[in-house]
C-alpha cells in the first residue's frame, strides 16, 4: 500500500457546500488503510474563485491532485485507487 | 446565493441578474427537475427571495429581476423604512411563500392499498376498519375513498405491510394545520394560523417554501455605510467553520460596525425571568412559561390567545441584545443572524432591523472571499456566561433561570416542564393546561426538537 495525502478545504465556501461533511472522512476509513492516510483540512485553496477546476467542495489528493465537487463516495473511491496503486 | 453576492460586489448584480438561472443550468447542462427550463423557473424565484420579495407579492411574472433590483436600490437610497409593522397578516410581509413552480403537487394524503396485497382468507384489514370502507375486489383489498377516514387502523392490521398511507411532507410537518393543499393539488399557506416555524421549509423535498431575505439589504445597507450591528445567536457554534470568536472577527470583515453576542442579552432574559417568576408566584399565579421562543409566542398570540397571560412578558435575547447594542451605538441599526424563521416576524414587531440566517451568513462571507479559518480570533470584551450560550438548547433556558432565581421563598418550588419541539399536539396539551391541568409551573417551549440548535434555517442536520 501507498502512502495517500487528503487536503480538504475548509474555507467557507468548499466548508458551506459540503466539506463539513467530509471531515468526518477519519472515521469513514477502512481500517487497512488508515495508516496511509494522512487527512489534513485547510483554508481556502484559491480555487473557489474561478470556475475553472470546477465547483466547491474542492479536496486535493498528494499535494497535486484537485478533486471538485468531492463528496464522501468520489473521495473513498479515490483513496482506494491511490492506495493500492502500483507504479513506481 | 454566492453567485448573488459576488455580482453585488462586482457592482454587476443588476445587469447579471436576469442571467444567472441561464448560467446555473446551461443548455447542455443536468437539470434536477424535468428540463432546465423548470429549474430556470424556480431558480428565478429564489432569485426573487433572496432579493426580498416574497412568492406572494409577484403581480406581473414578466417582471424582470433587475426591476426588483431597481426598486429595492432605489428606495434604499431614499432610505424609506421597508414595511410598516401594522401590515401584519399581510401575506406579502410574511416570511414564509409557497413557491407554485417549484411545488411538485405531492398528491394528497391517502391510504392506499398497494402491490403487496395477498388477498388473504382472513381479512384483518376489513375487520379493523371502522368505516366498513374496505371490500375485496379481484381478490385484491380496495379502499373506498368516500367512506376513508384515514384512521390507519388497517395499515397496522395487515401482516403484509401492503396498506401504506401517502403524505405530503409539508402538510405533516406543520404544527398548525397552516398549509394545506386544494383539490387542484395547489398548496397554500393559511397566514392566521402559521407560526412561521419553519418546518415546512425544512421538510419540503423540493424546496418549494421559500423564505423572504434581507441579504440585500444588509448588503445596500453596508455599502450605504450605516452602522450595523451584528447580533449572533449562540447556535452559530459549529454552524461554519473555524470558532465562534474566529465567526466574529469574520463578520466584522463584512463591514459590521459591531459584532456582540445574542448570548448577552440571554443573562438579561434569565435574570428578568426569574425576577418575573418569583413575583407571579408570590402573587400566586400558577403557571409561567418561557417567551424566548418566537415561534411558540407566535402560536400563543394566533391560536390561543387566551393563555397569553402565561408567557412571561420578558423580552427575547435578541431583543434584549438589541436594546444593549442600541444603547452602545446610539444610531445603530440591528442585525440578528440565526437559524430561525420565526425571528423575522417577530423583529418585525418589535423592530430589529434586519434578520439573517446561517445560509445567507455563509454565502456573504464566500462571496467576498473572506476565509474564516484564516481569521484571528475576536477578542471579546465581555464572554457571555456559559448557561447564557446554552439558550439555544432544550432546557437552556430552565437552567439559566433556575440558576439566577437562586433561593426561592419558603414554600416555593420552581418545578418545570418542557415542550420540546412544538407539533401537532402542541396545541391540545397547552389548552388542558389551561384549563388548569398543571403539570408544573414553569414551562419552557421549543419550536424546534432540541432548540434552536435544530433550527430550520440552521446549517448542518
Ligand atoms: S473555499 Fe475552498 S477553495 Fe476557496
Amino acid at each position: 500500500m501507498k502512502k495517500v495525502t487528503v487536503e480538504i478545504c475548509c474555507g467557507t465556501a468548499c466548508y458551506l457546500l459540503g466539506s463539513a461533511k467530509l471531515l468526518t472522512l477519519e472515521e469513514q476509513l477502512p481500517e487497512e488503510w488508515k495508516e496511509f492516510v494522512q487527512i489534513k483540512a485547510l483554508p481556502c485553496l484559491n480555487l473557489c474563485e474561478s470556475a475553472k477546476l470546477g465547483a466547491a467542495p474542492f479536496v486535493r489528493l498528494n499535494q497535486t491532485e484537485i478533486m471538485p465537487e468531492a463528496t464522501m463516495e468520489k473521495v473513498l473511491a479515490r483513496i482506494g485507487k491511490l492506495v493500492n496503486r502500483d507504479d513506481d | 446565493m454566492i453567485r448573488f453576492i459576488r455580482a453585488f460586489h462586482n457592482g454587476v448584480l443588476e445587469k447579471e441578474l436576469d442571467q444567472i438561472p441561464i448560467k446555473m443550468r446551461p443548455k447542455d447542462g443536468v437539470s434536477s427537475r424535468c428540463c432546465i427550463y423548470h429549474d430556470r423557473a424556480v431558480i428565478k424565484y429564489h432569485l426573487m427571495n433572496l432579493l426580498g420579495v416574497s412568492c406572494n407579492e409577484e403581480t406581473d411574472e414578466a417582471k424582470l429581476l433587475a426591476e426588483y433590483y431597481r426598486e429595492k436600490a432605489e428606495r434604499q437610497s431614499a432610505s424609506q423604512a421597508p414595511a410598516s409593522s401594522d401590515s401584519e397578516g399581510n401575506p406579502c410581509q410574511h416570511p414564509l411563500s409557497v413557491c407554485e413552480a417549484a411545488c411538485s403537487e405531492c398528491p394528497g394524503s391517502r391510504v392506499v392499498v398497494t402491490g403487496n396485497c395477498r388477498g388473504c382468507f382472513s381479512r384483518p384489514c376489513m375487520y379493523a376498519c371502522p368505516q366498513k370502507a374496505i371490500s375485496v375486489v379481484d381478490q385484491k383489498s380496495t379502499i373506498d375513498e368516500d367512506l376513508c377516514i384515514k384512521c390507519g387502523k388497517c395499515i397496522s392490521a395487515c401482516p403484509f405491510h401492503a396498506i401504506v398511507k401517502t403524505t405530503v411532507p409539508c402538510e405533516e410537518a406543520c404544527p398548525t394545520s397552516a398549509i394545506h393543499k386544494d383539490d387542484q393539488g395547489h398548496t397554500t399557506i393559511d397566514y392566521s394560523k402559521c407560526i412561521a416555524c419553519g418546518n415546512c421549509l425544512a421538510k419540503c423535498p423540493f424546496s418549494a417554501i421559500m423564505e423572504k431575505s434581507q441579504v440585500l439589504d444588509v448588503l445596500l445597507a453596508l455599502k450605504a455605510g450605516e452602522k450595523l450591528v451584528a447580533v449572533i445567536a449562540p447556535s452559530a457554534a459549529a454552524q461554519l467553520p473555524g470558532t465562534i470568536e474566529q465567526l466574529f472577527t469574520a463578520v466584522s470583515r463584512l463591514g459590521f460596525y459591531d459584532v456582540m453576542e445574542v448570548a448577552l442579552g440571554a443573562e438579561e432574559t434569565s435574570r428578568h425571568e426569574a425576577a418575573e417568576f418569583k413575583e407571579r408566584m408570590a402573587k400566586g399565579e400558577k403557571l409561567m412559561t418561557t417567551s424566548c421562543c418566537s415561534a411558540y409566542v407566535e402560536m400563543v398570540r394566533k391560536l390561543l390567545p387566551s393563555f397569553l397571560p402565561h408567557v412571561s412578558s420578558t423580552p427575547s435575547p435578541m431583543m434584549f441584545t438589541a436594546e444593549i447594542a442600541r444603547r452602545e451605538i446610539p444610531d445603530c441599526k440591528v442585525v440578528f443572524i440565526g437559524p430561525c424563521v420565526a425571528k423575522r416576524i417577530e423583529a418585525q414587531r418589535k423592530g430589529v432591523d434586519f434578520v439573517l440566517n446561517f445560509e445567507e451568513l455563509g454565502a456573504m462571507l464566500a462571496g467576498q472571499g473572506i476565509d474564516v479559518i484564516s481569521c484571528e480570533p475576536w477578542k471579546l470584551t465581555r464572554p457571555a456566561i456559559p448557561s447564557a450560550r446554552n439558550y439555544c438548547r432544550s432546557c437552556g433556558v430552565t437552567k439559566a433561570v433556575l440558576e439566577e432565581a437562586g433561593d426561592l421563598p419558603e414554600g416555593f418550588q420552581l418545578d418545570a416542564k418542557f415542550i420540546d419541539g412544538i407539533d401537532h399536539k402542541t396545541l391540545a396539551m397547552l389548552k388542558l393546561y389551561e384549563a388548569g391541568k398543571l403539570p408544573a409551573n414553569f414551562l419552557e417551549v421549543m419550536s424546534c426538537p432540541g432548540g434552536c440548535v435544530n433550527g430550520p434555517c440552521s446549517l448542518r442536520k
